[in-house]
């Protein structure tokens, strides 16, 4: 069976270059950076290395704004927590955009138990947040705005030079979290008025369990994790240094290749959406359209009738990896907040299929999968749903292509469960 | 990759993969169609039943891997009962004979039986003469105790 991978927004095959680079450190360059003794000193010098491979990956100004930490996790929580604590007595107002990672979210939800407030700025249908409704929502207490660059969900490349610019204009630290663009799409931290920016190795070919943050000097922040003088300071902890040896070398790598992974990744994801589009009936794409303003590795699909676990299920069967935001694949039984904030059905946020693509990614396997996916996953799937049953018969209607027949999904849902769906 | 993982065990897979007794019958005697209102999945039971007793089930659902398993195996489970053995039919039977759900898929085994339940109802209500005998039978039962403590 062809075995296909369209989960690179959660992880990818680390670099063959960036093993190699790490494997002394495992064992031969096992010091500890803050040694001072020939085994500390070579270590030393490998942080400083990696620390310049990504500071030019995302152009920042000097090396010493590069952080490094456990993951993107860990990066957003200390870009937040940091900068709020740091500035707590400026003020106690935050500003974060209602579609960011929970990474985020949940790290303001915290700081809101402990005084702090937030104003979440909507987006709209697409996942786009106005520029000016980050504007009208900052205030004198106002010490952070946190807007991602790409959002993990629907790919929607957000207006982050305008919200850069209203920031600065402000004089209020921004904060970009650019998990899900790094390595992909370009970055460059001093156009995008960037006063802090994370993102994770892992998600471009580098090793897991290493976080980046870089921090513009002029932004202030403190500590989360007590300790040692690691980081400048700013992260207690002894690093992790193969990982940040491969983290390195992925972001040089990632750079070098920049254009070659935009232009392949977004050739394929035109190829896969038209390929879906053309054989699978009411099928509906979430996020802007493939083009300038979408991410260029990943698509966010609802394919009406059917549920999505059932379908990430029947595409792993069939050697097909993908990720989906249906409520059934969450542990809260929710579906994706990405999906509800922008106001997407619930009987298509149940039918959520998330695909995102890789520099390996061929067109053989874009074949398969939409032949796969048209085929066999949708088929199986939908023969099996009394929705699909009832949609034949007049009972409901569809959301995506409405024949005026029937009645809604949602409302027939509430009807036999006896309460509306979220 | 050379081996196999599975999110689900062995059972539930299978029955994902090769649900039984997947599709309608049109002259069913009982219909139920449930929703869960915890995730909005759609569970629908048909019953062909003939003297008191299930002679033939189907299901169809729209949901995650669990729920298809779950109905799959309740529509298993159910032939060859009485409608009141149906009516005290119960969850748990479906997670057991599946070999166990993870806990926060449990309540797909639990719309497996509300469906079940509904499609009884269905054919409860379309035979009020079955409905009087199940009702009697029930009373006798539920007094029964009483009677012994007297």
């Amino acid at each position: 069976m062809r075995r296909v991978y369209l989960d690179h927004l959660s992880a990818t095959p680390l670099l063959p270059e960036a093993f190699e680079a790490m494997k002394p450190y495992f064992m031969e360059a096992f010091g500890n950076a803050a040694s001072l003794h020939q085994y500390g000193l070579r270590v030393r010098d490998a942080l400083a290395k990696a620390r310049s491979q990504i500071a030019a990956l995302v152009n920042a100004e000097s090396a010493e704004e590069i952080f490094f930490t456990s993951d993107g996790t860990e990066s957003a929580n200390l870009a937040i927590k940091g900068v709020a604590y740091a500035n707590q007595r400026r003020g106690n107002h935050l500003v974060v955009s209602e579609i960011e990672h929970p990474a985020v979210l949940n790290s303001v939800e915290f700081l809101e138990k402990q005084g702090f407030t937030c104003t979440r700025v909507k987006v709209d249908s697409e996942g786009f947040v106005n520029p000016e409704d980050v504007r009208a929502a900052i205030t004198d207490k106002t010490i952070l705005v946190a807007v991602h660059h790409v959002n993990h969900d629907i790919g929607t490349l957000e207006p982050i030079r305008e919200i850069g610019r209203i920031c600065a204009e402000k004089g209020v630290p921004f904060y970009v979290d650019a998990e899900a663009s790094a390595g992909w799409l370009p970055i460059d931290v001093q156009q995008m008025g960037a006063s802090l920016l994370s993102f994770s190795p892992h998600k471009f070919y580098g090793p897991k369990g290493v976080g980046v943050l870089y921090r513009n000097k002029k932004a202030r922040l403190v500590s989360i994790l007590h300790g040692g003088v690691q980081e400048g300071g700013r992260r207690a902890g002894t690093e992790n240094v193969p990982a940040i040896v491969g983290a390195g070398v992925a972001a040089e790598v990632a750079l070098r290749e920049l254009n070659q992974r935009f232009a392949h990744t977004a050739r394929l994801q035109k190829k896969l959406w038209e390929g879906l589009k053309a054989n699978v009936p009411y099928i509906k794409l979430n996020g802007p359209e493939p083009g300038p303003r979408r991410a260029p590795h990943t698509l966010n699909i609802s394919t009406e009738f059917i549920e999505g676990e059932g379908q990430l299920l029947m595409c792993d069967l069939n050697g097909i990896a993908v990720a989906s935001g249906s409520s059934c694949v969450s542990k809260s039984l929710k579906i994706s907040h990405v999906l509800a904030a922008i106001g997407l059905d619930h009987a298509l946020a149940q039918g959520n299929i998330i695909m995102s693509l890789g520099k390996d990614t061929t067109d053989e396997d874009i074949d398969y999968v939409v032949q796969t996916f048209a085929k066999v996953v949708v088929p199986k799937l939908r023969n099996m749903s009394p929705m699909w049953d009832e949609f034949q018969r007049g009972i409901i209607d569809s959301v995506i292509s409405p024949t005026g027949r029937g009645r809604s999904f949602t409302e027939h849902a509430a009807a036999v469960s006896g309460k509306p769906a979220h | 990759m050379s081996e196999t993982y599975t999110l689900y065990g062995q059972t539930v897979m299978d029955h994902f993969m090769n649900p039984r007794n997947m599709g309608d019958l049109p002259d069913a005697d009982g219909v139920g169609e449930v929703g869960a209102a915890a995730c909005g999945d759609i569970m629908k039971i048909s019953l062909k039943i003939q003297d008191g007793k299930i002679t033939d089930a189907r299901f169809k659902t729209f949901g995650c891997g669990s729920a298809i398993a779950s109905s799959s195996m309740a529509t298993e489970l159910i032939k060859g009962r009485t409608v009141e053995e149906a009516l005290n039919f119960s969850n748990q039977e479906v997670v057991d004979a599946l070999g166990g759900l993870p806990p926060v898929k449990i309540h797909c085994s639990v719309l497996a039986e509300e469906a079940l339940k509904a499609a009884l109802e269905d054919y409860l209500k379309k035979h009020p003469d079955v409905a009087a005998k199940v009702k009697e039978k029930e009373a006798a039962r539920s007094a029964a105790p009483e009677t012994a403590n007297a």
